[in-house]
């Protein structure tokens, strides 16, 4: 009689745990994609590369020259894209006007698909964090750099490379758990 | 009434067709006189932008391609696209400075390598290890196997 089988026959156990053990593989790596969301941002391409080379004019001196991040060579440095228009941007420059206080390490804007004025006059109104601004108003120069949505952040070595990418605003948490040692380890290599 | 009803908006959408229709006509007969028509390459440089513009992924938006959206990076990279053509550029490097920007990630169909061989080899895996299954539970069940009545 069927009754008197072993619960737990070889065949039950094949047919009936292994889509259940699939079942739970898959449900539980779909709860992780929805877990990290898609605000985790993408590797950038430029990580561990050479910064694209620019030239550009600076925002807030048309006389100055202009300005090409070869400059900056033996030296870490950050490169932070902003805008007017940008909202997070606000929330982060709180956390630049406290970086630049400090002078740890220089940091140069990048004044992205903006108007030269709305920038300018931005500055004016919030206070000027950086150690020099460029302007981009077309966007050509913040394309090369794969600029997706401001504001973005590229923390670049003393031989001109890009050693990390922040998408989103720099907060005090990721400043002190994320940017901020890795510039002093970057600065004492 | 209902019949009546039917006609009115037959005729009005005849109307708002034949109106749609006259308005091209008018913007055709507005355009400079100076204006050439546009040649055969300038036709099919635009049908190249727009097929590549199909395969690359919008960023900021990343469900659409940038032939879908009207965001603005994605009509900056139309037109980096278009421009990119009208300069001699194949369809690969188009898509190598894409990728060389923006990471894989940019290309709507993702190539088949190590990171990817699951992506494009799962469902083929799935389907074979069900059908197996499936013919083993057949096989099992055969009738001559003296479970039947």
């Amino acid at each position: 009689m069927s009754a008197l089988q072993p619960r737990l026959s070889p065949g039950r156990l094949l047919g009936f745990g292994l889509p259940l053990a699939l079942f739970a593989a898959l449900a539980f790596m779909l709860a992780r994609g929805l877990q990290h969301g898609h605000s985790e941002a993408l590797p950038s391409p430029l990580i561990g590369h050479a910064l694209p080379a620019f030239v550009l004019p600076q925002l807030t001196a048309d006389e100055a020259p202009r300005f090409a991040p070869a400059q900056l060579k033996g030296q870490v440095w950050l490169l932070n894209v902003w805008a007017s228009w940008c909202t997070s941007c606000k929330e982060e420059h709180p956390v630049l006007m406290g970086l630049s206080r400090e002078a740890q390490v220089p940091l140069i804007g990048f004044n992205y698909q903006d108007k030269p004025e709305l920038g300018r006059a931005w500055l004016a109104q919030q206070g000027d964090p950086y150690r020099l601004t460029v302007t981009d108003p077309d966007g050509r120069a913040g394309l090369d750099l794969g600029v997706v949505g401001v504001p973005e952040t590229f923390v670049i070595d003393k031989q001109g490379r890009v050693r990390h990418k922040l998408s989103g605003p720099i907060t005090p948490e990721v400043w002190r758990n994320t940017l901020q040692p890795l510039i002093q380890e970057l600065q004492g290599a | 009434m209902r019949e009546q009803g039917q006609w009115m908006r037959g005729l009005l959408a005849a109307g708002l067709i034949s109106w749609l229709l006259s308005g091209a006509q008018a913007a055709e007969v507005s355009a400079p006189p100076q204006a050439l028509p546009l040649s055969q390459s300038e036709a099919s440089l635009d049908e190249r932008a727009q097929r590549l513009g199909a395969e690359l992924r919008c960023l900021v938006c990343q469900n659409q391609t940038i032939a879908d959206s009207q965001a603005e990076l994605a009509m900056q990279l139309k037109r980096e696209v278009r421009q990119q053509l009208a300069r001699g550029a194949s369809d690969q490097q188009v898509r190598d400075f894409m990728v060389q920007r923006y990471g894989e990630f940019v290309l709507y169909r993702p190539p088949l390598n190590d990171a990817t061989v699951w992506l494009w080899g799962g469902p083929a895996l799935l389907l074979a290890f069900g059908l197996g299954a499936l013919g083993w539970q057949l096989l099992r069940h055969r009738p001559d196997k003296g479970d039947t009545p």
